[in-house]
């Protein structure tokens, strides 16, 4: 069996639904890190059956508040020398910015260079919308 | 109520009261016009039109004239800088050092926001692609409250293009602050209104929506029927225009069937959605709303100002 050894310092990624963590490590652009990062995937799991994990090692300070978005199963380990210290499920975020463009063709922020619009969370259920701070018009994103 | 300084982007920048600040202004105006004729003397407003505007633009001038004040600006986008490639925050900073007030209109939805984020003048939307058109909303209240007597607790019908409407959006949007007002949306099914107007409206304003595609069925009910035109300059598709455009058209026949006091109002241009013979029948409104508009937007202007408080 693989075997991938525990981290000293810095953060776990886990119960990424199965197929999913890759989104989630291009999202959070490890591919360019400099720093040890690990993607495992298919991982036998004894809640989901499969899943996949993240580790990252020696740091910490990583945004992370788009995770909600991708994998609301996602469970974020901080480690510090070899223990976790603190455990926390992901939320779908209030507030989004950079993370999509707004839909609409008609809003300014398609239409000029440099702007960067929030989006504010407008419903949770079932689908999840965002409105534009410009336009105001709906942006759906799908888990 | 200090409404110096503010922008007015959304119609809800401004609270009820602040509304009825501007109203009370308005009707001071319009009872002793001689009085302000002088207040903004001085002062200049900025006209930055990147899209094609008759009345509104007309309406502000006239504004801004009657209180004695000057205008600048331009009404075609080409003949700007905005040809050459000019971002609206740039052309913006550079405004705000000319005129004491602007008003913007872009085809572009949030173009206003977006320049009030770096303006140091108070910045107006004078409309925004399908988004919105906050001083109409108050030529809208204004009309109301002078031929209805209360904003309040009427049922409104607004007929036409719901979806690119931006008259429609505004004004639904801050009725429904308004105690016990009800709606009636009279569209096609390709020109109803948008879905984040319809959430806000169903689940945070929770005020009591109908929606249908037949007028002559509903126009008995209605205090206030709010005709509109189908939009051709936001349509993709020149055949979905046609297809559409002669979807409602009112006539002094189909008036018979409506209450007797019932306003027909409409933002103009109309096209053809309004008879003509409609046009003699006590119930038209719309004349009498774009005379109410230059009142309004003086009430505004004067309020950004800061002057007229003591005319």
């Amino acid at each position: 069996m693989l075997k991938v050894e525990s981290i000293h310092y810095g953060i776990v990624i886990d119960h990424i639904t199965q197929g999913k963590g890759k989104k989630i490590f291009d999202k959070l652009n490890l591919g360019e890190a400099d720093f040890p990062v690990v993607l495992l995937r298919n991982v036998v799991s004894s809640k989901f059956g499969k899943k996949d994990i993240i580790k990252i090692e020696n740091r910490i300070d990583i945004d992370m508040t788009m995770l909600g978005l991708i994998d609301p199963n996602v469970t974020i380990n901080i480690v510090e020398d070899e223990k976790t210290i603190k455990k926390m499920k992901v939320e779908i975020p209030k507030e989004v910015q950079g993370l999509f463009k707004c839909k609409n063709p008609r809003c300014i922020s398609n239409a000029e260079d440099n702007i960067n619009p929030l989006f504010t969370l407008v419903k949770a259920n079932g689908t999840i919308e965002y409105s534009c701070e410009y336009c105001e018009e709906l942006t759906s994103y799908t888990l | 109520m200090n409404l110096k300084g503010r922008h007015l982007i959304d119609p809800g920048d401004f609270s009820l009261l602040e509304l009825e600040s501007i109203f009370r202004l308005a009707e001071k105006i319009i009872e002793n016009k001689d009085e302000y004729s002088q207040i903004c003397k001085e002062k200049i407003l900025g006209t930055l039109f990147y899209e094609p505007s008759t009345r509104t633009r007309l309406s502000f001038e006239a504004a801004m004239l009657r209180m004695g004040g000057k205008v600048l600006g331009f009404s075609d986008a080409n003949v700007s800088s905005a040809a050459k490639g000019e971002n609206i925050a740039d052309t913006i900073r550079v405004l705000s050092a000319y005129a004491d007030v602007v008003v913007i209109r872009h085809p572009k939805e949030g173009a206003p926001r977006l320049a009030s984020k770096y303006s140091n003048i108070p910045v107006i939307n004078g409309g925004d692609g399908g988004h919105q058109h906050p001083t109409q909303t108050l030529t809208d209240l204004l009309t109301i409250k002078k031929l209805k007597g209360s904003i309040s607790g009427n049922t409104v019908g607004f007929c036409g293009d719901l979806k690119f409407g931006r008259t429609v959006h505004s004004l639904i949007k801050t009725l429904s602050r308004y105690p016990d007002n009800k709606f009636i949306l009279v569209s096609p099914e390709e020109l109803r209104l948008p879905d984040h107007l319809r959430h806000m409206l169903k689940n945070i304003a929770q005020v009591e929506i109908i929606e249908t595609e037949d007028l002559e069925t509903v126009i008995g009910s209605l205090d206030i029927l709010y005709m509109t035109r189908i939009q051709k300059e936001r349509f993709f598709n020149e055949a979905d225009y046609v297809r559409l455009k002669d979807s409602y058209i009112l006539t002094r026949n189909k008036l018979s069937e409506a209450k007797e006091d019932m306003l027909v109002m409409h933002p103009l241009p109309r096209v053809n959605e309004i008879s003509y013979d409609v046009d003699e029948d006590d119930r038209a409104a719309y004349f009498k709303q774009a005379e109410f508009g230059v009142y309004a937007r003086m009430a505004l202007i004067a309020a950004q100002l800061g002057v007229g408080n003591n005319a």
